[in-house]
């Protein structure tokens, strides 16, 4: 099949909408291969705008991997704006990918990454701009294969109805084999769909909802989910990626044309976290912890700034300031790029003084305008549930130096609606706010320094030890928040140093429904994409009541609702939705840490503490890559001489 | 750290100041093909980076958040493409012009073309700068569909017209702006109106010539006018075009048949 580009169509429309330039494609280190040249053609969406989209790390790595196949073409496409959907609809045109303006329903294999739940909506829009079945049954072998990833893919179940499979885990390998099973399968003639997602069954990581059935129980549960052929796996593995140094992706990262979210050059120093917070998804299905080595990231810095002429350099994992060699990678990097008008960043969460002294040496020339600590919990008590482990006089303290070092403003981040959670341990946020600011002017002398609460509604996800907790309802949150903001301002003198950021328990809900939904919710997914809902994660186009009103109607016929899927706690004995999702975790050991968390009991960090077993290393063949590796960052002494490192 | 107050003190960069501007440059650059569709903040963020990878001396403000000695006069408008778009860059080093020209010109992406690069020849770009040359396609219609309307916008004067922006509606004054315009039939089926425009206060755009045409005499094109700019520069006092970074009296276009 040949494929044509639709840009001559497309141009006129562009002249009538918002930021035409995020659809033009041509942007600095992308990729436009002849059609012919490839056997296998991939489209790689992001279902968020350009702006959020193109910076994602993921998306870029798998089309610069696929893109080095000789036999492989790889483009991106992103979610469309209403403004541009409308005009598309009405003149027939296709969704289409950036690069080559080719219409995605052309391509063997669309795969979607989704960050998070509420994308779901934006990948039926897509599906029907592009002129795709939303059904996978509907499918003939006339269209892509709708491929989810991500960490929502952890859970696809919901959109199970409308995805062909999901890859679940690390993406640089998998896309490889799933190539060569589609490229085998059009070799032999490629009419049978029903073959082809057989075959795709049998990749390990690569889960086909259509060929397992479930059932449900009386009581609303599920019952059983058995695979219906004997060649599809129980329970399928995510995938693993070791040793991060022999994949320093992306090599020649992106570089936007339009304004997006992140303008800087990233590079992922380590994946994973043991830390073990136990609200964080991230954290669970993404063990071991692998470093990459500090001669591997001083050389894709490098790499990366001549390829893309970025002005800051964002070193990114779940908590950079846990690399064994953190101080020798700042310092040697700063020291590197000092005279270049260069600047680095470290999203810095940890709470305690180390961090400062990082963020120091990462702001020596430059502006010290804000730090970032997320105590995620307001009391003590809490912060044992979530397994944070940090006291409020640590925090303090902290904060304290970070004030006396020239830093202005402080933010914190925490969570409300925690299992457990009382108004008390909410309110503490307040105490801890107003103690900041009385010891900050302290220390700083100054009456000008500002701390700033954001604060948000928690939502129980799959694969971690609260995925039996009950949600807190958007009610109970808002409420909280509210009192919350009074006690804030109560006291006028501290109160005008304090901001206050908060989002409302409701589109919380909606995450909480999606995130631990079963294959139920998609009926709730379609109808609210059919009353008109896309952009979900956009406040200006999310619609709770819209979603309320689907829940209502879509899951009646099935006697469950919003707050089963929601408020409700699950028992132990449980069939949970992704149970036959396999991300390494013991099952047993998450509910041993779900019991620890309502005893308020910590667990340390593997990484310092001998293995507690929590399933992954022995289960998916994996070991904790970590170093220090003694070496150092030389300076460069040749302008783009990338071999000098120790 | 101890409790007591201390003496306000504000940090400074450490350190000597930036190194001063040794060579200012003039640069005549493109914006056309699908790239017309970049914002101008779009552009001279995509523009900063390239100065960048082509690893060009720019000099910088002093402070905190320095910022590339760069100006800029009178960008295109989203959407529309030009020939003839011009900026003022800072250098802390000599650089040879036609290597500046080379260098900038591999940084940047096919559609954004550097096409010249000369010495500055006076205290501001932007004073030399005072209209445009355009070039408007309509696509469908004849020269002699679109002559009268044109003949007619002339013969006003002055025209208002209204456009709505973010921050309100504006009356931009097409009639004034217009200092000459010519219709011939182009290639397939199109006439080609080529006019010179003063830049005006609002600025009159694209757009504004259109709606102008449409109000004062009812012409209505098949398909939207696809516009190009063809050069800027200042108009003399025969209505002749003078190219803004060649050397004096540089004419761009002749005077205008009557
Ligand atoms: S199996 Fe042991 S070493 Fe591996 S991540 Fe789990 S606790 Fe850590």
């Amino acid at each position: 099949m040949t494929s044509h580009s639709v840009f001559s169509d497309l141009e006129p429309l562009l002249t009538q909408v918002q930021k035409p330039i995020q659809y033009v494609g041509g942007e600095l280190n992308s990729t436009v291969k002849e059609w012919e040249s490839a056997d296998v053609r991939w489209a790689l969406m992001y279902p968020d705008a350009y702006e959020v989209g193109l910076p994602n790390q993921g998306l870029m790595i798998l089309y610069e991997v696929l893109n080095e196949r000789t036999d492989t073409l790889a483009e991106r496409t992103y979610a469309v704006w209403p403004d541009l959907a409308e005009l598309m609809r009405k003149e027939q045109v296709p969704q289409f990918t950036v690069d080559g303006h080719r219409p995605v329903k052309d391509f063997d294999v669309l795969g979607v990454s989704f960050a998070t739940e509420l994308g779901y909506t934006n990948l039926l829009e897509a599906l029907d701009l592009a002129q795709i079945p939303i059904d996978a049954a509907e499918r003939t072998s006339e269209h892509p294969i709708v491929l989810a990833g991500g960490h929502a893919a952890f859970n696809p179940e919901p959109i199970a109805n409308f995805i062909d499979a999901a890859a679940l885990g690390d993406g640089e390998q998998v896309v490889g084999d799933v190539t060569d099973v589609v490229k085998a399968w059009k070799a032999a003639g490629g009419s049978d769909r029903g073959a082809l997602l057989r075959r795709l069954a049998q990749i390990p990581g690569v889960y086909v909802p259509s060929l397992y059935d479930v059932e449900y129980g009386p009581d609303g549960a599920i019952a059983s989910v058995t695979p219906r052929h004997s060649d599809v796996p129980d329970r399928v593995p995510k995938r693993t990626t070791m040793n991060l140094d022999d994949w320093p992706y992306p090599k020649q990262p992106l570089v936007p044309l339009a304004e997006s979210v992140h303008e800087r050059m990233s590079v992922e120093i380590f994946r994973g976290c043991t830390r073990g917070c136990r609200f964080c998804q991230a954290g669970m299905i993404t063990r071991p912890v692998r470093e990459r080595s500090i001669t591997g990231i001083g050389e894709m810095v490098e790499r990366g700034l001549n390829a893309t002429g970025f002005e800051e350099v964002g070193l990114l994992s779940l908590s950079s300031a846990d690399h064994s060699e953190i101080a020798d990678i700042t310092k040697g990097l700063a020291d590197r790029y000092e005279d270049s008008k260069t600047s680095l960043s470290l999203p810095s969460t940890r709470v305690d003084a180390f961090n400062i002294d990082l963020a120091n040496e990462l702001s020596r020339n430059g502006r010290r305008s804000g730090l970032t600590f997320a105590p995620e919990g307001g009391s003590e008590r809490i912060r044992k549930v979530i397994n944070k482990m940090v006291s409020k006089e640590d925090l303090i303290r902290t904060v304290t130096t970070a004030y006396a070092n020239g830093w202005r403003q402080v933010k914190l981040y925490f969570m409300c609606g925690l299992p457990t959670e009382t108004d008390e341990d909410v309110l503490e946020i307040a105490e801890m706010a107003k103690e900041v600011i009385t010891a900050g002017r302290a220390a700083s002398g100054r009456n000008d320094i500002r701390c700033t609460v954001s604060i948000g509604g928690f939502v129980p996800k799959a694969h971690t030890p609260f995925q039996w907790a009950s949600q807190a309802s958007a009610q109970t949150i808002d409420e909280r928040l509210a009192k919350l903001k009074a006690a804030i301002t109560s006291d006028r003198n501290l109160g005008r140093s304090i901001g206050f950021r908060y989002h409302d328990g409701k589109p919380s809900e909606v995450e909480g429904l999606l995130s631990r939904g079963d294959r139920r919710v998609g009926a709730v997914i379609r109808a609210v994409w059919e009353a008109g809902g896309k952009f979900d994660g956009w406040s200006e186009h999310f619609s709770h009541e819209r979603w309320v009103d689907a829940a209502a109607s879509a899951l009646a016929p099935y006697g469950v609702d919003l707050a089963w899927y929601t408020t409700r706690e699950r028992g132990e004995d449980e069939i949970l939705p992704w149970d036959h999702l396999d991300s390494g975790l013991d099952k047993q050991w998450l509910w041993d840490d779900w019991l620890d968390a309502i005893d308020e009991t910590e667990v340390d960090d593997c990484r310092w503490i001998p293995c507690y077993d929590c399933g992954v290393c022995p289960g998916m063949g994996t070991d904790i890559q970590i170093g220090p590796t003694g070496k150092t960052l030389l300076p460069l002494t040749v302008v783009n001489n990338g071999g000098d490192q120790a | 750290m101890s409790g007591k107050p201390r003496k306000r003190k504000q940090r400074t960069p450490d350190g000597p100041p930036p190194p001063p501007v040794v060579q200012r440059l003039w640069i005549r650059y493109t914006k056309v093909g699908r790239l017309r569709f970049m914002s101008h903040r779009d552009y001279t963020r995509v523009f900063e980076r390239a100065v960048r990878r082509a690893r060009l001396p720019v000099a910088f403000s002093a402070g905190f958040t320095p910022h590339p000695k760069i100006s800029w006069v009178g960008a295109a408008p989203t959407g529309v493409a030009s020939e003839a778009e011009y900026l003022e860059i800072g250098l802390s080093a000599v650089i040879e012009p036609d290597e500046v020209r080379r260098r900038l010109d591999e940084a940047l992406p096919a559609d954004l073309d550097i096409l010249e690069v000369a010495e500055a020849r006076a205290k501001s770009l932007a004073d030399r700068v005072d209209a445009s040359q355009w070039q408007f396609t309509f696509g469908g219609l004849a020269a002699d569909q679109v002559r009268p309307a044109v003949a007619a916008l002339l013969a006003t004067g002055t025209f208002t017209v209204e456009r709505i922006t973010q921050s309100g509606r504006k009356q931009v004054d097409v009639g004034a702006a217009l200092a000459s315009a010519d219709v011939v039939d182009g290639p397939a089926s199109c006439a080609i109106m080529t006019a010179i425009v003063r830049q005006s206060i609002p600025v009159v755009r694209p757009d504004d010539v259109y709606a102008a045409l449409r109000d004062v005499a009812g012409l209505v094109p098949p398909q939207l006018p696809v516009a190009l700019r063809l050069a800027q520069g200042s108009l003399d006092d025969s209505g002749r075009l003078l190219d803004p970074i060649a050397v004096d009296s540089t004419v761009i276009t002749p005077s205008p048949a009557s």
